[in-house]
């Protein structure tokens, strides 16, 4: 008897699990940073699995796409890596909503040396210089007599766009730098860590989570006249480390239903773990 | 009823072989129609002959030129590497060795040929990449000639098996007949025997070539994947395949970088079918 109740209990519990998805339906539009789409389309994956009454369309075009498409109504979360003007929110009170903002995740990337490499941090002028060939050789930054052999990213690696558009461009849109043709490519941040760990010539840059003893993760500073900040978790979150910056998420005014569900989500644990397996920062540390 | 069956086998065989010719001929349309796209908008001179791949900057530039040389230069170091070696064991379990030897060497071939690409380049990448750097005292030891080491290994198997066919197969009374006129056997093997068996050789050599020029998981691991032109065999090089398999993952299908990728497939294809080509050629004179 007690078995057929249990059986009983459990198809009652299904079916209403099933009724509680079948409450949210609908689609998300998601509109915005090219460097979020693919963390956007992580996570539209698995909370789809969720939520299978739900479809979300992650489409990139760039921050400012996402905001006009906020503003102009097109889409039901923007998806930013840069906050949003005043300009903005004010055509969007003319529409007659105030866009709220979310911290989804951080991008924070570690600039990263042999352990025995003497040189302890660098300005984003002297990455420039150095990730685009005019500085060739550690002396010139204070370090030995060696040649500077560069590790970057593969071209399409997110990674690889922001750290052009941060560290060698410095975040203007005057600058046309691109990197040297002699920086390696490496199919992955892995392989850019073992190098590092083997050549004291080597410099390269990754999330801040493969680092490891076996690399140096250099201090670095905004320009000469600001202090050098080590990546961790802490400078990376309240934005001191400066080559690092917030992931953020904007709604038309306060979200409900199954937009709310997918903030939720991605705020949840397992929605932070996503960000993680995309080579971004989660916003609260996982439990290791 | 025996003929019927007989007549079933022939054609099944007969669809099978036409099946395979299918298969290549529709390889070959798709490249050329997802290819063919690419050339309305870069002409083929600059696609060729062009110094830069910087295939998602503003404006993006598309010259494979020092990837079309990284690969021949890595191809050529390997060929040279692994033909010599590899006549040299062909040579000595087909003439010299004592049959226990033989089987040893021949199960030991066999076994390598066995070896997956990506740990023989993960191999490489922890063994050989340090001994290179420290052995030629150069910044880096992510180098073509690296790639070309570790390519040469994988293409000694063919080479070696053909090769030895190739000697075995020479009418034991050419050896006979040096050795009557009173030649050493050293002389009658460089003087007869090769000579007989070159065609079977030279085959043996297209046919390893072949392998190495499409090889990818092992180069891109290795060889550094810088887009320069390569003027030493102690520099960084980016193959033609290496740079398929880098950037396919995370193109936007369509736009011309995919189609660039694909026009990249086309002048692969025809190198390999070349090369084949070739051998074929000289393995049917073998046989004649």
């Amino acid at each position: 008897m007690k078995r057929i109740m249990t059986v009983c209990l459990f198809f009652l519990g299904l079916a209403g699990a099933v009724a509680a998805q079948g409450e949210l339906s609908g689609t998300i539009q998601i509109k915005g940073s090219d460097t979020m789409v693919n963390l956007g389309q992580a996570w539209a994956e698995a909370y789809s699995k969720a939520h299978p009454g739900v479809s979300v369309a992650v489409t990139g075009g760039g921050s400012g796409t996402g905001f006009s498409a906020l503003i102009g109504g097109t889409c039901d979360i923007a998806e930013t890596s840069r906050t949003i003007k005043e300009k903005e929110v004010a055509l969007a009170q003319q529409k007659g909503f105030t866009p709220v903002e979310f911290k989804v995740a951080m991008d924070g990337l570690a600039v990263v040396v042999h352990p025995d490499n003497p040189v302890d941090g660098l300005t984003i002028d002297q990455l420039a210089d150095i990730f685009t060939g005019r500085i060739t050789n550690w002396r010139e930054v204070g370090g030995k007599d060696l040649p500077i052999v560069l590790l970057s990213r593969e071209i399409n690696s997110g990674t690889h766009i922001y750290f052009k558009e941060h560290v060698l461009r410095k975040g203007r849109s005057d600058i046309f730098d691109e990197f040297s043709p002699m920086a390696l490519l490496m199919p992955s941040s892995q392989a850019i860590a073992e190098e590092t760990a083997q050549n004291e010539n080597a410099i390269g840059y990754y999330g801040m989570g493969y680092v490891s003893p076996a690399q140096k993760a250099l201090a670095v500073a905004k320009d000469a006249e600001s202090d050098y900040v080590r990546p961790d978790v802490a400078d990376v979150v309240s934005g001191r480390y400066p080559i690092s910056r917030p992931l953020l998420m904007y709604t038309p005014g306060e979200p409900a239903g199954a937009v709310k569900a997918f903030l939720d989500f991605v705020l949840s644990p397992e929605g932070q773990r996503i960000v993680e397996k995309v080579d971004f920062v989660p916003i609260r540390p996982a439990a290791e | 009823m025996r003929r019927l069956k007989e007549f079933l086998i022939e054609k099944l065989i007969l669809l099978s072989g036409i099946t395979v010719i299918v298969f290549v001929v529709l390889i070959f349309v798709f490249l050329l129609k997802e290819g063919v796209a690419f050339f309305k908008e870069v002409p083929l001179s600059d696609f060729l002959g062009g110094k830069y791949w910087y295939p998602i900057s503003e404006p993006p530039r598309f010259g494979i030129l020092p990837l079309i040389l990284g690969s021949l230069l890595v191809t050529l170091g390997a060929t040279v590497f692994a033909v010599i070696t590899s006549i040299c064991a062909a040579f000595y379990i087909a003439e010299v060795a004592p049959p226990r030897v033989r089987d040893v060497l021949k199960t030991g071939i066999e076994i390598l040929a066995s070896i997956p690409s990506v740990v023989l380049g993960f191999v490489g990448m922890v063994t050989l990449v340090p001994w290179v750097k420290s052995a030629f005292h150069v910044p880096t030891g992510l180098t073509a000639l690296s790639g070309a080491i570790m390519l040469g290994f994988m293409a000694m198997p063919t080479i070696i098996s053909i090769s030895e066919d190739a000697l075995a197969a020479v009418p034991r009374h050419f050896k006979e007949g040096s050795i009557a006129l009173g030649a050493t056997r050293w002389q009658t093997m460089y003087r007869v025997t090769i000579h007989a068996a070159k065609p079977g050789i030279f085959a043996a050599s297209m046919l390893g070539i072949g392998r190495v020029i499409g090889e990818t998981m092992a180069v891109m691991m290795i060889t550094g994947n810088a887009a320069v032109i390569p003027r030493t065999f102690l520099m960084p090089v980016r193959t033609l395949t290496a740079t398929i398999a880098a950037e396919m993952g995370e193109v936007v299908h369509g736009s011309t970088h995919y189609q660039s990728l694909f026009a990249i497939g086309i002048i692969l294809f025809l190198m390999t079918f070349v090369v084949n080509v070739t051998a074929d050629y000289f393995l049917h004179r073998a046989r004649d």
